[in-house]
């Protein structure tokens, strides 16, 4: 499905966000094919981070054109991405309706580029895992991941004082197949809150492919972090370009 | 996960970073991933200068739980010993 490693290119970029604000972003691209895919990858709390920038490489390596937006590009425009987390947290974080908005504009930004296929799909981890998954029910998406997203269902404790809601009840507006992954040892979300929304996308008869990981707990993609699980990582890592190949090759619908 | 949780306050006082003194307005306390603490979750604690200048926008500081209880007693025990009088506030 992803036969080779490609050649690429990567660059920050500025693109305007789907409510007109002028959003920066991260963008790889493979440079040696003629036709690809887009996916808008989603950094985590954290922020717009250099093992998110590195994921989206990854996908440029393997064929597809990646776009991470700063999701702290109004909030704290041209600082460490650490300390553009820390003033965004500090100011409650930011609303669902312009994250939803942002990924819209990257998305479009993705559709834009010579080369693209038309189809976008989105990936997140963690806070980006629960604003994948939002993005797919309120954006025309192709193919949607969230990795280990927590309050997909159920919704942050009232003293985070952050603008998150619930999002369950939205399952049934999902656009597109939907991967989830997640580890057998996280607590958020935990098995009984997979089961929670597995349970809601088969209610409504949408597209989903969820896998546990064994020996996995929160995080085991990150690389930097000692949740790091390379067992897992890596699994995960053949379920998200085996799910992307099948839903966002080929011609556009 | 990322926990979200986080209490924010003001504060009056003063951090230093680097060779540069400024005054402090606000806090930011959190239980979430550190970014640089070697551990899957960490207490943070960040303040903020409100003109934003001279210390790069904050000071920020990542404790393993236990550190920040030992912290957060400590503190407690300095303020209980000092005399009353030179507390203003």
């Amino acid at each position: 499905m992803n036969p080779r490693t490609h050649n690429l290119s990567a660059q920050t970029v500025s693109y305007p966000s789907a409510d007109g604000a002028q959003i920066e972003g991260f963008l790889a691209q493979p440079s040696d094919l003629g036709s690809f895919p887009g996916v808008v990858v989603i950094h985590h709390l954290p922020g717009y981070d250099q093992a998110t920038k590195e994921m989206a490489m990854k996908f440029a390596s393997q064929g597809y054109a990646a776009l991470v937006p700063n999701l702290y590009s109004r909030e704290a425009p041209g600082a460490a991405p650490d300390d553009a987390a820390a003033i965004a947290r500090a100011q409650g974080g930011i609303p669902d309706d312009q994250l939803v908005s942002d990924v819209e504009g990257a998305a479009r930004e993705l559709r834009g580029l010579a080369g693209a296929n038309g189809k976008v799909g989105v990936i997140g981890h963690c806070s980006g895992g629960r604003q994948a998954f939002l993005s797919a029910c309120r954006l025309r998406l192709d193919a949607a991941i969230d990795c280990y997203g927590a309050f997909v269902v159920g919704t942050p404790p009232p003293e985070s004082g952050l603008k998150a809601q619930p999002l369950l009840d939205l399952a049934p507006s999902l656009s597109c197949p939907l991967l989830g992954l997640f580890g057998a040892d996280d607590k958020f979300p935990s098995p009984a809150h997979v089961a929670e929304l597995e349970a809601a996308l088969r209610a409504a008869g949408k597209d989903y492919e969820f896998h546990s990981l064994a020996g996995a707990g929160h995080g085991f993609f990150a690389v930097d972090r000692p949740s790091y699980r390379v067992e897992a990582a890596n699994q995960g890592w053949a379920f998200v370009f085996d799910f992307l190949g099948r839903h966002l090759r080929g011609a556009a619908a | 996960m990322c926990t979200y949780l986080t209490e924010r306050l003001a504060v009056e006082g003063s951090a230093k970073a680097g060779e540069r003194w400024a005054a402090v307005s606000s806090a930011s306390v959190y239980f979430d991933h550190p970014v640089h603490a070697n551990a899957e979750h960490s207490v943070n604690l960040d303040f903020f200068d409100a003109r934003d200048s001279g210390l790069s926008r904050r000071v920020a500081v990542e404790l393993t739980p236990s550190a920040a209880r030992e912290l957060a007693a400590a503190i407690e025990r300095v303020l209980a010993s000092a005399p009353a009088e030179l507390i203003a506030n």
